[in-house]
């Protein structure tokens, strides 16, 4: 039993920060933001390079052949730098479910594939900065065309609607369940990064701001504060990594949500709180942090709601006689 | 990475089950807080000692089994979920044990380590004072040189020290020197409770028993043979007891996720439809898994030779507030039937007075003020602000 990361996937993890801050770190969703994708679309070949795009596929068609705990490892970097368009979609949710060129081409980066997935995520993300754009239900999948852009809270994200366009295909639905709890997985990578970010910049900013003569970090209204958002992260975590170890499993479901409740709830509280330790200087369109405030609220309510996920949850835990299903580690009865 | 358990490992759960399964009292016992319970827990001790799973993860020659860490949590989620009672010898074999490891002598470990598995020698802990709660290091209880004797005389006053009523003996901080500073200058003792000098006068709690107690010293004799660690350096000895507490010895995850199983139990047997209710039943099992995959994590980290250090106050605030929200839960749950106290048909009585003993938990083991306070400067950085930080 070693529940900790292993010495590659620490170096994944250390690789992705690499590339995006040779790149600029957040340069790519300002440009983004404001409608030039050049920079984005940039890191996103040289991430497709160091595998991001492809590390659950086999290496057989290309990919990395990785675990879903290298996914989140990799994603948590992503959200951590607030990295611009749609990887979830594109790394997580697609490649199951596409055909074999156009799984190829994600795993290369020669194309950058959105989706909707009408109930969970009703907007296509990106469509216009992506090539291929896909409707997905429970079991079937179609090429579609996409709809105007529309705004969203998270000035990186444009939102579409899509239409099928052309025949769809059908799905075995248990591949599709897989691939929607990899991306809600992917997800809750996502946001456990940008709350580690919000986190580390709060606490950097109350290092040196000043107020009555010292740092604001030296009084306990905002010390306990960000203790809080510690011990939130903290306990999320294990959640997301455990989720992702048994992703697949019987009991998958039922982590996966957990997992997205936890790291959703724990990102938004670092949301809050790193405004509040910034004050008016957060608030400003000017600084960074809020790329990762309004990112963290955008992807709270995608891949299932808080509310989604609850339900989810209750209906495989508290039905009325069935008892809850073995733990992974533990023993058979619990 | 992995969550894999070996088949030795799983043995040894299934050896644990069966054996609790076959000894656990099949009625609670009464509470630890009350003469007849603190017999009937010191029983219990005797039994499981006879098993051998009162510490199994001490050396055997102390009454262990010399078990891994990865099996005494096994073994802990085992106990808990058996429905097994207290751990009324949990001062001594939770708190003072690893002390006794690390800065006891060979004489004072043969002398007090097996013991503490029997029930045969119960440990109350005297850290509180009247004027040393959250700053411990206020501490003003004296210890005197006694050369004649080859010891010391303690005097002064003890506060809120659990189950002193009934334990044997105690441990705790005394100043030696009050011409050193605050950390310095305070000797770590182990004394009996029927030390000629020492009253124990019983408090009753917020729920009526007297959970804990007191305690006046006048010239109470120790000899150098009880002094834990060098004369003068007990704040570092008592760091580690701090440590100890509030990280993984205390608070297995154990204890919550047999919580969370009742709660979804209660849930289910009451055919509940209350939506805020159901929730807060998901959100409690959540956290409880949380707790329970933090704590393999912690496992890893130290089996690759880390350690738990601050972490070890995110762990506290963190269980000390899940124990509540499970609690509270399951007094939702209840409805009007939540406030009646020890009625068997309210799932043995149990939530209601395991809820009364939640509520202390940001208080005991060091407040949740100060453990935000260590958070906040050991493992966030930020600048201290003399807040002050208290280590048990
Ligand atoms: C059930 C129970 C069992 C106990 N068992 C034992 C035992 O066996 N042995 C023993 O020695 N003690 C025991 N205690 C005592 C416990 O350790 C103390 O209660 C605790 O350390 C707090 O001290 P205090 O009660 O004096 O509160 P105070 O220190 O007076 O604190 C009061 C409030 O002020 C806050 N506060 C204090 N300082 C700060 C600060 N710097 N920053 C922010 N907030 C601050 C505290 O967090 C708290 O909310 C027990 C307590 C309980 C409730």
């Amino acid at each position: 039993m070693k529940f900790v990361l292993t010495e590659e996937q620490q170096a994944l993890a250390e690789a992705v920060d690499e590339i995006i801050e040779s790149a600029g770190g957040t340069k790519a969703a300002r440009t983004w933001a404001a409608g030039d994708p050049a920079s984005g679309q940039a890191l996103w070949a040289q991430l497709a390079d160091l595998g991001l795009l492809g590390l659950c596929v086999p290496e057989a068609d290309g990919g990395m052949g990785g675990t879903a705990v290298d996914l989140v490892v990799a994603f948590e970097r992503l959200g951590y730098h607030a990295v611009p368009g749609p990887y979830i979609e594109s790394g997580a949710l697609l490649p199951d479910l596409v055909g074999a060129d156009v799984r190829r081409g994600i795993v290369d980066g020669s194309i950058i594939a959105t989706a909707a997935v009408p109930g969970l995520v009703p907007y296509a993300l990106d469509a216009a900065a992506s090539s291929h754009h896909f409707l997905v239900d429970a079991e079937s999948i179609s090429s579609a065309t996409s709809g105007p852009g529309i705004a969203s809270i998270d000035r990186t994200r444009t939102l579409h609607e899509l239409t099928a366009a052309g025949e769809s295909a059908a799905l075995d639905p248990a591949v599709v369940a897989l691939a929607l709890d990899r991306a809600t997985l992917a997800c809750s990578a996502v946001l456990l990064g940008a709350g580690e970010r919000l986190l580390a910049e709060a606490v950097s900013y109350a290092k040196i701001r000043e107020q009555f003569g010292r740092a604001i970090g030296e009084y306990q209204g905002l010390k306990h504060q960000l203790a809080d958002v510690r011990i939130a992260l903290t306990f999320a975590r294990p959640l997301v990594t455990g989720a992702a170890l048994n992703l697949g499993d019987p009991d998958s479901a039922r982590s996966i949500s957990a997992a997205k409740i936890a790291a959703g709830e724990a990102a938004n509280l670092a949301a809050r709180v790193a405004l509040q330790v910034h004050g008016a200087i957060g608030y400003t369109e000017e600084h960074d942090l809020g790329l990762w405030i309004t990112r963290v609220r955008a992807l709270m309510g995608v891949w299932g709601t808080p509310r989604h996920h609850y339900d989810r949850i209750a209906s495989l835990l508290l039905s009325p006689g069935t008892s809850p299903a073995p733990s992974p580690v533990v023993s058979p009865t619990r | 990475m992995n969550l894999d358990l070996t088949d030795e490992q799983h043995a040894f759960a299934a050896e644990a089950r069966a054996w609790l399964a076959e000894h656990v009292p099949p009625a609670p016992l009464p509470s630890m807080d009350t003469a007849e319970g603190f017999i009937a827990h010191r029983k219990w001790e005797a039994t499981l000692a006879e098993g051998r799973w009162s510490a199994v993860a001490w050396p055997e020659e102390f009454g262990g089994r010399s078990a891994g860490l990865v099996e005494w949590v096994l073994f802990e989620e085992e106990y808990y979920r058996s429905g097994a009672p207290t751990r009324v010898a949990q001062n001594g074999i939770s708190l003072l044990a690893p002390i006794l490891f690390e800065h006891g002598t060979d004489e004072q470990r043969a002398r007090y380590l097996k013991p503490m598995t029997d029930g045969s020698l119960i440990w109350a802990q005297a850290w509180s004072e009247p004027g040393a709660g959250s700053d411990l290091a206020a501490i003003r209880s004296t210890a005197r040189r006694d050369d004649e004797r080859g010891g010391w005389l303690l005097s002064g006053q003890k506060t809120w020290s659990s189950r002193a009523v009934w334990a044997d003996r105690g441990f705790g901080l005394f100043r030696s020197d009050p011409a050193a500073d605050r950390h310095r200058g305070l000797t770590y003792f182990l004394f009996p409770m029927d030390a000629p000098g020492l009253t124990v006068r019983p408090i009753a709690q917020l729920d009526g028993s007297t959970g804990f107690a007191e305690l006046f010293f006048e010239d109470v004799f120790v000899p150098d043979a009880d002094v834990l660690g060098a004369p003068g350096d007990g704040w570092r000895v008592a760091m580690s007891t701090a440590g100890n507490e509030r990280g993984l010895s205390l608070r297995a995850p154990g204890r919550f996720c047999a919580a969370a199983d009742r709660l979804i139990d209660l849930w289910n047997d009451q055919q509940h439809e209350d939506p805020f209710a159901r929730d807060a039943v998901v959100d409690a099992w959540i956290k409880a898994e949380a707790y329970r995959l933090y704590t393999w994590g912690t496992v890893s980290t130290l089996q690759n030779g880390g350690d738990i250090g601050a972490e070890g106050s995110v762990n506290k605030v963190f269980w000390s507030e899940l124990d509540i929200a499970l609690h509270e839960t399951a007094l939702t749950l209840l409805g009007p039937a939540a406030e009646l106290r020890g009625t068997p048909g309210v799932a043995d009585g149990r939530w209601v007075d395991d809820y009364l003993f939640s509520i202390a938990g940001p208080i005991y083991a060091g407040t949740n003020e100060i453990q935000r306070n260590i958070i906040a400067e050991r493992l966030l950085g930020l600048p201290r602000g003399g807040d002050g930080r208290r280590v048990s």
